[in-house]
């Protein structure tokens, strides 16, 4: 007589999701947009066109002398589809040429915190209407690359005002592009000035204390903290350094390997963007930046409709009737500030 | 250009000669020293600090005063701060002045700086129209007017920035500019030709006045070869450090990369020896000369002729009195 043979059916089988996920989305893709904002001359494109390893955007600094000056910031986006393994990316990335570069800066930021708005009202109208898309697409910026220029002592004036109004609309990181004028004494230095103004200023980066879920998490991002802001060397170059082939650059008395982690930090930059918080990166846009944004625009919806209907109770003429999804008021000084956490 | 009415309109001999070669100058001022003003102008972070110490291989110009984070966000006005320091060169004694303009370009908004620089430039060459104009001349008025002005430009790579353009272009009538880029350890040789020549295209398309070391003398073929040599060079290339180190028992300034050491005196680094020689030695006759032939005397020719526009900042009283205006 044979034994029984088990049917009980202990595994249910639900971790396959994941997988299910993940086919999901390789058919689906996703939008990533990223936000370049710095002088000319800081290395801007090269660094973008570094860590992407393809040729994306080209630089729109002033080259030759009969090309004018730009006297205001410009919004510059470009979009390309990469692909890589069979998981594709729509990438969005938003150049600002003119930034920081006049005489006379003072409200240079303005087209670019208008710019960063309007993607998140231009997804709120999305999602407030009444017979919306399945999938939203998904302009909003994801990460706001800010550069330092190499060589100041810390933040300067420009910085301090800049990221301020940055950091409450979207994920920044802030980096050194150029950053093979700095000893590595000088890094140092300027690093823990940099911690130590952005402390001051109660300035808040990605990724946010209040994201550090697993202990894990919170040694990563722990390090990722030591290591801002990034001082990277970008280079679209590939050049021969005794035999093998690198991408670097070739100086009079060196060659700087873009990888190697002891000249700059540029592996942990694309790591930290690309490989381990790529996704947190868009989720956090959504769950706070995203969030925050649509809280205080449907507040000012709702006080909006309070004031027609007591206008219009006390029987005084109604006011001038405004749309019921009023465009994004784009003052840069009415936004609610950042709730801490 | 004068009308020839004698003693009265030439200026008071000693300090003013023209001359045209060190050695006379070695003669003259062996013992008392020559003097040379310069100017550095340029945002923080480029090196003028550094350059300076350098150049005068001392620590001139010590760290930073601003230590604390509250700071960041003020910009600072900018100030004239002036440095003095006896060099020797090649036996000839030079009273160095040194004027840094920290706080330049530094803030967000930095139209002022422009005019602050031009009015301290106007003011120096007033002093000297005003001691002209005296009955009774001191001999042993210090002449403050500013010899070279070092403009320096950041690595960008690009071209020049709407600043940099603007500077030089209200200034290049008051002093001597020589365009110097700041941390040129930034960029490759490559990168750095490409640059040096976008940099003298927009000079040149903007009609920029900078010292493009003119030759005095035609005949003179080894200062021809050498002044053409000068101006393809134009913008100087320079990396400053302090720190030194020990070779071969020579001490030599350098900067440490972790893929490699930047030399500063090494030519094929930078052209920061080149320079120093230019103006302290080669080129300081050259650029003194230039200050009180052309310059001062553009100046002085605006002024009397009742240019209002350049009668109208800041004339002082001395001067007006002096004139008869």
């Amino acid at each position: 007589m044979s034994a029984p043979a088990n049917d009980v059916q202990d595994y249910v089988g639900f971790d396959t999701i994941t997988q299910q996920m993940e086919r999901k989305f390789l058919k689906r893709g996703f939008n990533l947009n990223v936000i370049l904002v710095g002088e000319s001359g800081m290395g801007k494109s090269t660094l973008v066109n570094s860590i992407f390893a393809s040729h994306l955007i080209d630089t729109q600094g002033r080259r030759a002398a009969q090309e004018v000056i730009r006297k205001t910031t410009e919004i510059a986006p470009v979009t390309q589809m990469l692909e890589e393994n069979g998981v594709r990316v729509k990438l969005t990335i938003v150049d600002t040429p003119g930034f920081g570069d006049q005489c006379n800066n003072e409200g240079c930021w303005v087209p670019v915190i208008k710019y960063i708005k309007d993607q998140h009202a231009a997804y709120l109208e999305r999602e407030l209407k009444p017979n919306r898309e399945r999938i939203i697409v998904d302009t909003r910026v994801h990460a706001c690359l800010y550069f330092l220029n190499p060589g100041s002592r810390g933040l300067r004036p420009l910085d301090v005002e800049v990221l301020k109004r940055l950091t409450e609309v979207t994920n920044v990181i802030p980096v050194i592009a150029k950053s093979d004028s700095m000893t590595i004494e000088e890094r140092t230095a300027f690093k823990r000035h940099i911690k130590e103004e952005l402390a001051f200023h109660r300035i808040m980066l990605f990724p946010y204390a209040s994201d550090d879920d697993a202990d894990d998490d919170r040694v990563l991002n722990a390090s990722i903290r030591e290591l801002i802001p990034f001082a990277v060397v970008g280079s679209e170059e590939v050049i021969e350094v005794e035999g093998k082939l690198i991408r670097g650059r070739r100086h009079g008395w060196g060659v700087i390997n873009i990888f190697d982690e002891t000249h700059s930090d540029f592996v942990h930059l694309r790591n930290f963007m690309l490989r381990t918080h790529l996704s947190d990166l868009i989720e956090v846009t959504s769950q706070r930046h995203y969030e925050q944004f649509r809280t205080s625009q449907l507040r000012q919806i709702k006080e909006l409709r309070a004031q027609q209907a007591a206008a219009a109770a006390s029987g005084g003429a109604p006011p001038v009737p405004t749309q019921a999804q009023p465009q994004v008021p784009i003052s840069v000084m009415q936004h609610q500030p950042m709730a801490q956490v | 250009m004068k009308e020839g009415s004698g003693e009265d309109q030439n200026v008071a001999p000693s300090m003013y000669s023209h001359v045209s070669r060190p050695s006379s100058h070695r003669n003259k001022n062996a013992r008392k020293g020559l003097p040379f003003n310069v100017m550095l102008v340029g945002e923080s972070g480029l090196g003028r600090k550094t350059f300076l110490n350098t150049l005068c291989e001392s620590t001139v110009i010590t760290g930073s005063e601003v230590t604390n984070a509250e700071q960041a966000h003020i910009a600072e006005p900018m100030q004239f701060k002036n440095y003095t320091v006896e060099m020797d060169e090649d036996g000839m004694k030079i009273i160095l002045n040194i004027i840094d303009t920290p706080g330049f370009g530094d803030g967000i908004d930095n139209e002022q700086c422009f005019m602050q620089i031009q009015e301290y430039l106007e003011l120096q060459f007033d002093n000297v129209l005003a001691e002209e104009n005296r009955i009774k001349r001191n001999t042993k008025f210090n002449d403050s007017r500013i010899h070279a002005l070092l403009y320096f430009i950041s690595p960008t790579g690009h071209s020049l920035r709407e600043i940099d353009i603007e500077l030089m272009k209200r200034l290049g009538s008051r002093a001597n500019i020589i365009p110097v880029i700041g941390r040129s350890d930034s960029l490759t040789p490559r990168e750095l030709v490409l640059f040096k020549q976008r940099v003298m295209s927009d000079i040149v398309t903007h009609s920029i006045s900078v010292f493009n070391f003119p030759d005095l003398d035609d005949e003179d073929e080894d200062a021809v070869e050498e002044n053409s040599e000068l101006r393809a060079m134009l913008p100087f290339a320079v990396v400053g450090c302090e720190e030194v180190i020990n070779e071969d028992g020579r001490p030599v300034r350098v900067r440490n990369y972790p893929w490699g050491v930047v030399q500063v005196d090494n030519d094929e680094h930078s052209d920061f020896d080149r320079l120093r020689y230019v103006l302290l030695n080669s080129h300081i006759s050259d650029l003194r000369d230039r200050t009180q032939n052309e310059l001062y005397e553009m100046y002085r020719t605006e002024k009397l002729s009742g240019n209002t526009s350049v009668l109208a900042n800041n004339t002082s009283q001395a001067v007006i009195s002096a004139i008869g205006a």
